[in-house]
């Protein structure tokens, strides 16, 4: 069913949500992205609507460049990614900002201060500044849709591609937004071929490196009348220049003073700063992450406070905020108490779970690599030892493993998702062939994208709209580039996988492992109806806690008195027992084979 | 301007503490209140800790509670309760679930489960309302319904229409399993108010 909101209903919208209707509203007909935290809403919600062609690309390079394509042909074209994910289509970014646009062009860039769910806390203001090109940064759910809709003009009107930033506090937070009215695009769809403008050889982009400054320009005279940088005059003893979520904590914290609230992140309007600096006592520059806003700021001479007040790591809030701008210490809070920690974990029946006890016999070091996987670095796994970026696996094994020669052989395992092998794990895997290495790249293929909620990719054989497509076919695919040894495991079986990785990873040559079984929170594992659930014979159970070194959320040690062990018949000795907890465990059967007392069996089976 | 009322909502991952606070979060919007809530999305199906900071009233900014602010807390676990205390104050009303989900240091044996949770709360002189939102769910029929159950819990010390709660259930839960969940939300409610009157 497609998605459809009248003119005027008022909707209970995230940030995501909110962009999507923007883009919808915007008649963007072509969106292209990778899933990523906090930005994967934008898409899922995109999909519903009519007229939309929504995909999930292998990677936020391709995203971006069907994105310029799809402008090229005249489409108000849109590509999603969260902030890392920038790095990777940094490349297309910096010279379609030479080549400009045909239709709207518009990256999102979902960043995340705090990690909550990333590898770093990059600012990507920085991007618009260094491409040269203009970045709108919304507070709210409701100008994330508004701003989205002004993006595309200032794109088609300006000629460039236009960033448009959040962050988490924007992206997933819910507001009232209000639906309106659809809008199209100046460009027309067609053929168009235009090679000076195109067509990036040195002579022509020399000439549109001018068009590129002379375009800055113009976008820093509209920044001063852009009617989203705004000053709200108030009290005039403090004045705050502040953008995106920031401008809320500021409000929240100081509702009595004046601010000038950056809609446009770059480039400034010099004019609007130099008039508001002039008429307050004291000037705040309020901002998450780097001073970008501060910089520029000192840049004009302007005396301001900033980044030696405000915290340049993590999020702000408003209390933060206030008391750092007043250097009142916080009152009398209640202290946190000392309580256990409750870790993110991998779930009961993850798959991921068999072949990383498996790994972490062998005693290698695992270069890891981003997914739900990188879990394992925790306890009691605690099988990776590198994890950096999407992909980097396979690139940093073969790098060590050139380091240290022949030494390295049986030592080194890659590790990577099928969604992350797919978005760049495959180039590594070449130069491993390439250069005649003998890495061992295990494969972990769970047929999704789990840590993002559970988007397909390219070899899952589903597309993003829930179309049937070619699963590329992973053993296929590592074979044609050149890898010899390719064998499917189970990664439930894993004294099975085991045995496998062993010979590998002793094999001189490159070798692909690919431990194949689905996401434990796919529906076709949820809803398996001939289930064997497992249990703890309690009469064998010898309380060695082997079956804990898995660390499974469904199994749970119970200690025990003496008294208690005696009642229950074991020695007093005994310090507990290992329980399953019914409504947790799914029937993976890992357990089983780690209790040499067969104390672990499938339900219905325990009593022999 | 009237203040903004500040819910704060934790408990473990795959409580249904989302669900739980869109239905509020329509329900104020419905009631006519400006509202933002706040969640951090990626991890929360993988057992971790998970919190929603919810606002309302006449206009909101800040999407985030602030240390000390909170007016409700609604803690689905009864460990949660514990965790976000710097977010509460004397005044502070907590609705406790105390069903206990263990964290994983807890059940390898690693750590203990405090047994003392609500007597630290009452130490400090919190007004807890404690309630086992799991049996209670189990006697409305259905185990998953314990976030409906807090909902209806929160309803009962929250300036809105039961109508609107019951209004916005309908449209957002699946017909299956509607009535149950209704049902839930009224014996929260309805076990709230009891503890209120005596």
């Amino acid at each position: 069913m497609k998605n459809k909101h009248n003119i005027g209903d008022k909707v209970l919208f995230s940030g995501n949500e909110a962009i999507a209707l923007g883009a919808f509203e915007a008649g963007v007909t072509v969106a292209s992205a990778y899933p990523g935290t906090p930005s994967t809403e934008i898409l899922e919600n995109l999909c519903t609507y009519e007229g939309v062609y929504a995909e999930w690309a292998p990677n936020e390079k391709v995203a971006l460049e069907v994105a310029l394509g799809a402008s090229f042909a005249g489409a108000r074209a849109l590509a999603t990614m969260k902030h890392v994910g920038l790095n990777v289509a940094a490349d297309p970014l910096f010279t379609a900002a030479y080549t400009g646009i045909k239709g709207g062009l518009v990256i999102v860039t979902a960043d995340d201060p705090e990690m909550h769910s990333s590898q770093n806390e990059q600012d990507n203001r920085n991007y618009a500044y260094a491409a040269k090109v203009p970045m709108l940064e919304p507070s709210d759910a409701s100008e994330a849709k508004e701003f989205l809709k002004t993006a595309y003009r200032v794109s088609e009107e300006f000629d460039t591609p236009v960033l448009l930033r959040t962050t988490t506090r924007v992206a997933h937070v819910k507001g009232i937004i209000t639906a309106g009215a659809a809008e199209c695009s100046s460009a027309k769809l067609g053929i168009e071929k235009m090679p000076e403008k195109f067509v990036m050889l040195p002579g022509h982009a020399r000439k549109r490196r001018v068009e590129l400054e002379k375009r800055l320009a113009r976008l820093r005279d509209f920044a001063e009348i852009f009617p989203e940088n705004r000053i709200e005059w108030g009290d005039k003893q403090k004045g705050f220049i502040t953008s995106g979520v920031s401008y809320l904590y500021v409000k929240e914290a100081f509702p009595e003073a004046s601010v000038l609230k950056l809609g446009m992140a770059y480039p400034f309007p010099d004019r609007m700063i130099r008039d508001f600096a002039s008429q307050v006592e004291e000037l705040f520059i309020v901002e998450e992450l780097d001073p970008f806003i501060e910089n520029h700021v000192r840049a004009l001479g302007i005396a301001c406070k900033g980044k030696e007040l405000i915290p340049a790591m993590g999020e702000l809030n408003s209390h933060l905020v206030r008391n750092a701008v007043t250097g009142a210490a916080a009152t009398d809070l209640f202290a946190p108490v000392p309580i256990p920690m409750r870790p993110p974990n991998l779930c009961a029946g993850c798959p991921h779970r068999g072949i990383f006890h498996a790994i972490s016999k062998l005693k290698v070091f695992v270069a890891g690599d981003i997914g739900c996987y990188t879990l394992a670095a925790l306890k009691p796994l605690s099988s990776m030892d590198s994890c950096i970026c999407m992909g980097a696996s396979i690139g940093t094994a073969f790098g060590m493993e050139k380091a240290l020669g022949k030494d390295a052989l049986g030592k080194i395992v890659a590790v990577i998702g099928d969604s992350t092998f797919m978005h760049s794990g495959i180039t590594g895997l070449i130069d491993v062939v390439y250069n005649r290495g003998f890495s061992t790249v295990i494969i972990l293929d769970n047929r999704t994208t789990g840590m993002t909620g559970h988007q397909p990719n390219p070899s899952t054989g589903v597309t993003l709209s829930g179309d049937t497509s070619t699963a590329i076919d992973i053993e296929a695919l590592c074979r044609a580039i050149g890898v010899k040894h390719v064998i499917t495991v189970d990664p439930h079986r894993h004294l099975d996988a085991e045995k496998v990785l062993r010979q590998e990873i002793d094999r001189p040559e490159p070798s692909v492992i690919i431990t194949k079984a689905p996401c434990a929170l796919l529906p076709e594992i949820k809803k398996k109806k001939d289930k064997k659930l497992y249990t703890v014979r309690a009469k064998n159970c010898t309380g060695c806690r082997s079956c804990l070194r898995i660390g499974c959320p469904a199994i749970e040690w119970v200690p025990l008195t003496p008294e208690e062990a005696k009642q229950l018949g074991y020695k007093e000795t005994q310090k507990g027992h290992s329980y399953i907890n019914p409504v947790m465990c799914i029937g993976c059967g890992q357990c089983a084979p780690l209790c040499k007392f067969k104390a672990i069996a499938v339900v219905g089976e325990d009593n022999d | 301007m009237t203040r903004t009322t500040n819910l704060f909502l934790c408990g473990v991952g795959g409580q249904g503490i989302l669900l739980a606070s869109e239905v509020i979060s329509s329900a104020c919007m419905r009631s006519g209140f400006d509202i933002k809530q706040s969640e951090v999305h990626g991890m929360a199906q993988r057992g971790g800790s998970v919190v929603a900071h919810l606002r309302f009233g006449e206009k909101v900014f800040s999407p985030l509670i602030e240390p000390g602010d909170a007016d409700i807390v609604v803690s689905f676990e009864l460990l949660e309760a514990l965790r976000y205390l710097p977010y509460m104050n004397g005044k502070t009303r907590v609705i406790v679930n105390t069903q206990k989900i263990l964290p994983a240091p807890v059940a390898t044996g690693a750590d203990v489960y405090p047994a003392d949770v609500l007597a630290q709360l009452a130490q400090r002189r919190i007004t807890v309302f404690p309630m086992d939102a799991f049996e209670i769910a189990k006697a409305a029929g259905e185990t998953r319904a314990v976030n409906m159950v807090l909902v209806g819990a929160l309803s009962a010390l929250l300036p809105l229409d039961e109508a609107v709660f019951l209004a916005v259930i309908s449209e957002r839960i699946p017909e299956k399993i509607r009535k149950v969940n209704v049902e839930a939300f009224l014996k929260g409610k309805e076990a709230i108010k009891e503890m209120i009157s005596v």
